[in-house]
């Protein structure tokens, strides 16, 4: 352990942290700008400078490990003016359009201009006048806005391990955007918004497109359905300031049919369903001789991006059963239409996700049209719902219950927790157990796979069946497990695993790029406990035992992998190049 | 795996793979590459990417970062104007201006028939000449306005 002094406070920390660290486990905070819990310090905006006593040199808080006998002031009337000519500095670089800015009132530099009080700029304007960049169906890169900390490259690469961001150019021409001055659409970007949630002003967010379901909501000849992805649920509440963690599942119910949606179904009875199909494609792969595997998990459109980009040769093992959003939209506009009598083209059918690649997804290919139309018409994330629902006084604390509609709104435990790190693999054992023995598991909780370390590698044993499991969240993991499958795959060697999760976000999607903003690994830690406890409150825990998930089979779908299953619910991968010419 | 699309000389790939796992590759390949070519080229970029194994965002972002790395093929007489402190004050700028009266092109811009290209300089190590440009790598001193034009008709393509 290291002793050292922070404003003459003692603090006793571990060997490794930072000076930060060690004043906020006194309690006190030093401003950050730059500052990343997520990412390795940058330390490229000076804002959390310190003095030490008898030690003329200065330091950045963020990235000076504590060191024993060490004492720090965190404040006086010299860093206050320093940190302010920071501010200054920056803002003068920075577009005063705060009123009309997408981060309005959950900005990070506008709330440090606020606790400064900056009331002028003394330095002449300096706003770059780089071209906005609305490319993808996903992602805004809005380089006026940009104050160049450098997060956004840093997920990108670091996290995610993309590199569709890069610092381009030098000096105050620096743009974080891609190579060969390329669109974000043309780059390796898979949407994944990881970058937005990790900006901390305006410069990069989602595609806006709450004007659109205003407009739909109030068009009569459109039947609205809309869904709720499960991560939702557990994220809207801090929207609205309940605590992280907070379930609001019939809150939002109601909140949706406030809004004036028609009808109001769950993901989660689409993720109940990705069960059956990829659960079954899953015990077909393992009980098939020369079938291919490891089967890896396709829920996560920004992990399937990559996979086609990064890992085409890996493409025959994705997973063909579509995400649960999907597969919901594609029911919605045919079994649903059929069962209440609704042409199919008078459906508007609404998603709520937690993420920005979402919004890519639906319009991915062909195979996104199953019924005919659109399968899904418009994706918000989480924030636009948040927003949506600020702008027509619907406060979610003061809104009551209410149930989804059925035939496809009813969910178990198993659909809910896909919004988790290790939640579609656990949803999956506990229907293939059943699927392979016919038998139910006891215990439905699968530890094996939980936890919230980035590679997690396991064995599930469904009765004497010992099933090989990984699990990646951040999709930067991902790369050394591909690699492992490859090298195994192109030498003609037995797989390494037999089934694979990967999830782009870390967390899970309760960490999405559509999720609210602030999120660290204790709000994700929060957000991961409320979804297991909205798994354990469910009457019924396991995909197939939802009764209209059996219902749809016998009256619909036949069976799992029926023609009619892999017409709607199952799609088809093809090899992307990483940079488009 | 990596194939030579871009035509570098055996030399070049010879010492690509010599460096391929050394740190710091980038800049001393791009180096290289650059002295073969004039410029590194989007495409000779993702080779040396592919070659290296280095992202190619990674490699944008050090080829943008220096000066000395260009991007776009020179022409076949390069012109360097001197904006360094003496020649700056010496009037560098107004040559700048006369040779785009002259040839149409501004700093970091190749004339339509690939015959020149310009670009803006730091000190080429002859401050009392001031202000001093090249032209196909000729140094001509003291220059005015009025000399511009002689002085690019004076110089033939290599």
């Amino acid at each position: 352990m290291i002793n050292l002094k922070i404003n003459g406070i003692p603090a006793e920390v571990e060997e490794g942290t930072t000076v930060l660290n060690a004043a906020k486990s006194v309690g006190v905070k030093i401003p950050t700008l730059c500052y990343h819990p997520d990412l390795t310090p940058f330390a490229s905006c000076g804002m959390c400078i310190c003095k030490q006593e008898g030690n003329k040199k200065i330091i950045r808080a963020c990235s000076t490990p504590a060191s024993e006998g060490m004492s720090v002031i965190t404040n006086d009337a010299e860093l206050f003016q320093v940190r302010k000519t920071i501010l200054e500095m920056t803002l003068s670089t920075h577009p005063a359009s705060c009123l009309t800015c997408i981060r309005n009132g959950n900005c990070e530099l506008q709330t440090l201009a606020a606790e400064f009080g900056i009331r002028e700029i003394p330095y002449a304007p300096n706003v770059s006048d780089a071209p906005i960049d609305d490319s993808t169906p996903s992602i805004v890169l809005d380089p006026e806005k940009c104050i160049k900390c450098g997060r956004c490259v840093q997920v990108c690469q670091e996290l995610q391990g993309v590199y569709a961001l890069e610092f381009v150019g030098r000096g105050d021409k620096t743009t974080m955007s891609p190579a060969a001055s390329l669109r974000l659409n043309d780059s390796p970007c898979v949407k994944c918004g990881q970058c937005v949630v990790h900006c901390p002003v305006g410069a990069i967010h989602e595609k806006d497109q709450t004007d659109e379901f205003r407009m739909a909501v109030a068009d009569p000849s459109k039947h609205v359905v809309v869904q709720m992805a499960p991560a939702t649920r557990v994220g809207i509440s801090e929207e609205f300031d309940l605590p992280a963690g907070t379930v609001s599942t019939g809150k939002l119910y109601a909140s949706l049919r406030a809004l004036g949606c028609d009808t109001v179904f769950d993901t989660n009875f689409g993720a109940d369903l990705t069960i059956m199909e990829e659960g079954s494609e899953f015990v077909k792969r393992l009980t098939t001789e020369g079938s291919v595997l490891p089967q890896f998990t396709s829920c996560c459109p920004s992990w399937v991006d990559y996979c086609e980009k990064y890992y085409p040769e890996l493409n025959e093992n994705l997973s063909s059963a579509k995400s649960p959003m999907m597969m919901q939209g594609a029911i919605t506009k045919t079994y649903y239409a059929q069962a209440s009598k609704i042409d199919p083209k008078d459906i508007y059918s609404v998603a709520i996700m937690p993420c920005t690649a979402k919004k890519f997804e639906r319009g991915r290919d062909d195979n996104m049209k199953s019924s005919g139309y659109d399968d899904v018409d418009l994706v918000l994330t989480t924030r636009e719902l948040g927003r949506l629902m600020r702008s027509q006084g619907i406060d979610l604390k003061e809104m009551h219950e209410e149930e989804a509609d059925n035939p496809i709104g009813e969910y178990t435990g198993a659909g809910t927790i896909f919004g988790v790190t290790g939640g579609v693999m656990e949803a999956a054992v506990r229907t293939a157990y059943h699927l392979v023995t016919g038998e139910e598991l006891d215990k439905v909780e699968v530890n094996a796979v939980r936890g919230m370390e980035s590679i997690r590698k396991g064995e599930v044993d469904i009765k004497g069946t010992k099933v090989r499991v990984a699990l990646v969240h951040g999709l930067a993991n991902a790369k050394p497990i591909c690699e492992e499958v490859l090298e195994a795959k192109r030498a003609g060697k037995p797989a390494p695993y037999d089934f694979i999760e990967v999830m782009a976000c870390r967390g899970g999607c309760i960490a999405g790029g559509g999720q609210p903003y602030g999120t660290t690994d204790e709000t994700r830690a929060k957000r991961i406990e409320g979804l297991y406890e909205d798994d354990e409150h469910s009457a019924l825990r396991k995909s197939h035992e939802n009764p209209y998930i059996q219902k749809i089979y016998g009256d619909y779908l036949e069976e799992p992998l029926s023609h009619k299953a892999h017409k709607l619910l199952h799609t088809t991968y093809e090899k992307r190049p990483i940079y488009k010419a | 795996m990596s194939e030579n699309k871009e035509n570098f000389s055996p030399e070049l790939m010879e010492y690509i793979k010599e460096w391929k796992e050394k740190p710091g590759n980038v800049i001393m390949v791009l180096h290289k590459v650059q002295g073969e070519f004039g410029y590194v080229s989007r495409e000779a970029a993702e080779q040396v990417s592919e070659m290296i194994d280095v992202p190619f965002a990674k490699i944008w972002g050090v080829l943008t970062f220096y000066h000395f790395f260009k991007l776009t093929k020179p022409g076949d007489i390069n012109i360097q104007v001197c904006l360094g402190t003496a020649c700056y004050l010496k009037g560098g700028e107004t040559l700048v201006d006369e040779i785009q009266n002259q040839l149409g092109i501004g700093i970091g811009e190749v004339t339509p028939d690939g015959r020149y290209s310009l670009e803006a300089v730091r000190c080429i190590g002859c401050c009392g000449l001031a202000p001093v440009m090249t032209v196909g790598g000729e140094v001509f001193g003291k220059v005015t306005k009025k000399k511009v034009a002689g002085i690019l008709a004076s110089v033939p393509a290599q």
